[in-house]
């Protein structure tokens, strides 16, 4: 007796559950690998999936055994060469021999297993928020509302639209009933003709003709699958929330490759971070030195130039596209500023006065980084002002590749409420 | 003999499972195999991950140690470091047979006669699995653990019954009865005792650390006896019923946990005989397939190279070696006493007087009802395996500086070799020996255990983790004490509650 289950279409995944406790249970491990694997990895790869290592030790689920030394004999398979009484060098290390040997070694090994995008990014940005998420609160989910679209010709049963089938059913059936109509018209006439002559024979053909052309006409259905008209609902995405993202940064002579460097994954960072939040996410580049200019992506990034350094003329560029292209009303705005910290000396009290007066009020949050400055020169003196006066306003210093995701989380630390 | 093929392609049908499974039963029979009725289930590579990290039951309860083990056999199928197991089978009434959806007819052939024919009647008639696990019930009484355990995390927070479990976990392989048999499983009758024995073995709890005083002659008599009166092996079963304060709730946890333990208690300790059996029976029955001409040269050589692999055993100085493969071992064996049945030589005769030329059929299901690996081993092994495998036995003793190899595949070591061979499965001897020793039941209620030590071997460094554990299931302080053949105390490890 036997019987044959095709589970197939059994739901998979049975596991998830228990794959989720493994991850809650161990999350502190896992974050602390998390941000180890930043440390050490390009940030622009950032947004894969993770290959995650735990010590083992610290997940594993101990019972009580054994461990090395004592007396014990085992048996192999596989004698070539060893004769009873031979004497052998102790194998040294995990790898030596089989069985007993890596049964010692097993709680050196790391656990190794991967999560998911998802996963990682969640960790990635775990106790981070961004700053004043009223607008956002829209961006989360992508909501879709119905909408009426008219009338389509399918659909399920409840939706059918009566009125319009009614319509459509009584077109077809004047249409359909047209030309019997006209026929029968022609024979009745013509049988009264041939009652008025008394041509026996003429009317009893004509009469036969007559039946038939009735029959035909009440055989067209009353309503038929054909005329069945149904209510049209169309998804309409809800109004989501954008961003706008102004990554602004210094290219005068004194920014050399490193510091871009890490100026490029700062931005970066924050970009992947607004990712997870906005829908949709306009990047705009400024680049100054003396002068500002808007550029993109690449030559954001590639060109250098030389010279002095005036800030302001960024962030009055800045202000400029905001107020032509990013209205408040539609746009989150987000600024990310990068710097060595030079500046032309009268030009600080000039930055700080267009923060405060016109630009910070207009955005959701201003980030300023100093990379690698020699010292604190003016800008920074006056951005502390502004910072005192401006919760969506911080400032930070950073100071190596491994002081980017620190800084990045201190930056945008959930506020205890 | 020449039959009409069962099929010439390579893509598997119901029908045609249907149609194989019928040739493999009607074979089976005639060979004598005893089996429970079949249930054949196909599942997709997935489902076989699932399956795999949940102990092989169908059901199971949540826990995060799944979870990781899922995880684990994830990463390493997806990396391709390792194949997924053609089929699982689990010993239940029906027994449950799974195929994977992506193997081709000749796997799912091959699966049927191995799983549902040859693990089948290994579980029906192993005398292990007949006196140890019921196998009517296993089904009914995992998901009543399953809604009893979810049940208490709903009551008691999943965090909590989360810790519970892991350290019930961590003494799992002290939670069976290896010399008592236990009572039967069913889940219906677990239902309704259960709160019957919540609050009984809570009224006997109290009972036993009553703080009343009591008059000085029982004090007297009491400082001389231990509780308990003799030592207990099985420490889950101690702590279940003894614990001073455990809920309820933890209480039935802990008798699951062991339940479990108890179910899987066989299938630990005949590893190689159960493969060797389903690995003998699917390739004795494949063949006798061909012979009746039901399959063609390319199902029979498919078949042939995976069964190759299966039975595959690298040297002990080859990098693949990772001990001895139960499925070479158990296979070998098995074909090796159906050899001695059949055409057994001098040295047969002087080795196996009672078997060799006897019926192979019923000496084979002699050896597979009446044996577990440890004396399988010990009374199967025959000296022409032994220079086959060419088996050696190595000592290893931490005294000296070198290892000694003590015995190879010749006439002087063949008795040796076996021995030291059937001793490494003896699960006895491979996990420290601890039982619960006394209770200090007027003092500050610690727990004692002891470790009996054998051949000097020492506790992993894990032991306080592990007492730790205990300390939880305890509730007071917990005490092992490792003592040498002669009853000296060498060292005491100690967990403090605070």
């Amino acid at each position: 007796m036997v019987q044959v289950i095709d589970r197939r279409l059994n739901g998979k995944n049975k596991s998830a559950v228990n794959r989720q406790r493994f991850i809650r249970r161990f999350k502190n491990q896992i974050r602390k690998a998390v941000r180890e694997s930043i440390d050490e990895r390009s940030i622009t790869e950032i947004d894969n999936g993770e290959q995650i290592n735990i010590p083992a030790r610290d997940i594993s689920e101990p019972v009580f055994k054994h461990g090395k030394g004592g007396l014990r004999e085992s048996v192999h398979p596989g004698n070539k060469e060893f004769v009873a009484g031979d004497k052998i060098r102790r194998p040294t290390g995990a790898a030596g021999r089989g069985g007993k040997a890596s049964n010692s070694g097993e709680g050196e090994d790391d656990f190794v297993f991967t999560l998911s995008r998802e996963e990682f990014l969640n960790f990635f940005f775990d106790d981070l928020a961004l700053p004043d998420l009223v607008k956002t609160q829209l961006a989360t989910n992508v909501e879709t509302r119905k909408v009426r679209a008219g009338y389509t010709r399918d659909g399920v049963p409840t939706n059918i639209n009566v009125v319009r089938s009614m319509k459509s059913a009584l077109a077809r059936r004047i249409a359909l009933r047209g030309p019997h109509q006209r026929n029968l018209r022609d024979v009745e006439e013509a049988l009264e003709d041939a009652r008025r002559r008394g041509d026996q024979a003429r009317i009893a053909e004509l009469e036969e003709e007559a039946l038939r052309l009735r029959k035909r006409i009440a055989a067209i259905p009353f309503i038929d699958t054909f005329d069945l008209r149904y209510n049209n609902r169309a998804d309409i995405p809800k109004p989501t929330a954008q961003a706008v993202m102004f990554c602004i940064m210094d290219v005068s002579g004194s920014m050399d490759e490193t510091r871009k460097d890490i100026a490029k994954r700062f931005f970066i960072l924050l970009y992947l971070f607004l990712t997870r939040e906005y829908e949709r996410i306009d990047v705009v580049y400024i680049r100054h030195h003396t002068t500002a200019k808007e550029v993109d992506e690449d030559e954001f990034f590639h060109s250098r130039e030389t010279g002095g350094t005036v800030v302001s003329s960024a962030l009055r560029l800045m202000h400029e596209i905001i107020v032509e292209r990013y209205p408040t009303n539609d746009w989150n705005i987000y600024a990310a500023q990068a710097s060595d910290g030079d500046n032309w000396g009268d030009d600080s009290p000039r930055c700080r006065a267009l923060l405060t007066e016109k630009i910070l009020p207009l955005l959701q949050y201003f980030a300023y980084v100093e990379i690698m400055p020699d010292e604190h020169q003016r800008l920074w003196h006056e951005y502390q002002k502004v910072r005192e006066a401006f919760a969506n306003f911080a400032v930070r210093r950073i100071d190596g590749l491994t002081d980017i995701y620190p800084v990045f989380r201190k930056l945008f630390q959930k506020k205890t409420a | 003999m020449t039959g009409k093929l069962l099929s010439e392609s390579s893509e598997w049908t119901f029908d045609l499972i249907l149609d194989y499974n019928r040739e493999i039963a009607r074979i089976a029979e005639n060979f004598g195999l005893d089996t429970y009725p079949n249930q054949i289930e196909i599942i997709t590579s997935e489902q076989m991950m699932d399956a795999y990290s949940s102990i092989g039951m169908p059901v199971g309860y949540r826990h995060w140690s799944f979870g990781k083990h899922f995880l684990n056999v994830e990463q390493r199928y997806k990396r391709g470091q390792m194949g997924l197991a053609y089929e699982i089978v689990i010993n239940s009434n029906p027994c449950i047979a799974y195929l994977m959806e992506e193997n081709t007819m000749m796997m799912q052939a091959l699966v049927l006669a191995h799983a549902a024919y040859g693990h089948n009647s290994f579980f029906k008639n192993n005398y292990l699995f007949r006196a140890w696990t019921s196998a009517d019930a296993i089904i009914d009484y995992m998901i009543f653990a399953k809604n009893y355990i979810a049940d208490c995390e709903q009551r008691h927070g999943e965090e909590n019954v989360e810790l519970f479990l892991d350290s019930c976990h961590a003494l799992m392989n002290y939670g069976v009865d290896r010399y008592k048999r236990p009572p039967r499983l069913s889940a219906n009758e677990e239902r309704n005792r259960q709160r019957e024995r919540e609050e009984f073995l809570q009224s006997q709890i109290n009972h036993l650390w009553r703080t009343i005083p009591t008059r000085e002659k029982d004090e007297r008599a009491n400082k001389e006896q231990r509780f308990p009166a003799e030592p207990q092996e099985n420490i889950l079963y101690f702590i279940e019923k003894n614990a001073p304060l455990l809920e309820p709730w933890q209480r039935e946890i802990v008798r699951i946990v062991r339940k479990i333990a108890q179910y899987f208690y066989p299938q630990r300790q005949t590893q190689v005989m159960n493969e060797g059996w389903a690995t003998f029976w699917h390739y004795t029955i494949l063949n006798r397939l061909y012979d009746e001409g039901l399959v063609h040269d390319g199902f029979m050589i498919e078949f042939l190279q995976t069964h190759t692999n299966v039975i595959s055993q690298p040297g002990f100085d080859n990098p693949h070696y990772n001990g001895i493969n139960p499925y070479y071992l158990g296979y070998s064996m098995m074909t090796d006493i159906r050899r001695i049945c059949e055409a057994p030589d001098d040295e047969d005769r002087h080795w196996f007087p009672e078997i060799a030329g006897s019926d192979w059929k019923e000496t084979l299901n002699f050896a597979m009802r009446n044996f577990k690996d440890e004396s399988f081993i010990a009374q199967f092994l025959s000296p022409r395996l032994i220079r086959e495998m060419k088996l050696f036995a190595v000592v290893d003793d931490d005294r000296r500086r070198k290892l000694e190899v003590s015995a190879i595949h010749d006439e002087g070591g063949y008795r040796r070799v076996r021995k030291a061979l059937a001793e490494q499965y003896n699960l006895g001897g491979n996990e420290p020996d601890i039982q619960v020793y006394n209770v200090n039941m007027r003092g500050d209620r610690s727990l004692t255990l002891r470790h009996h030590q054998h051949n000097r071997q020492p506790l992993h460094k894990n032991v306080n983790e592990m007492l730790k554990h205990l300390a939880r299931l305890w509730g007071f302080t917990v005490r092992l004490e490792t003592v040498d053949k002669d009853g000296h105390v060498l060292n005491t490890h100690e967990c403090q509650l605070n």
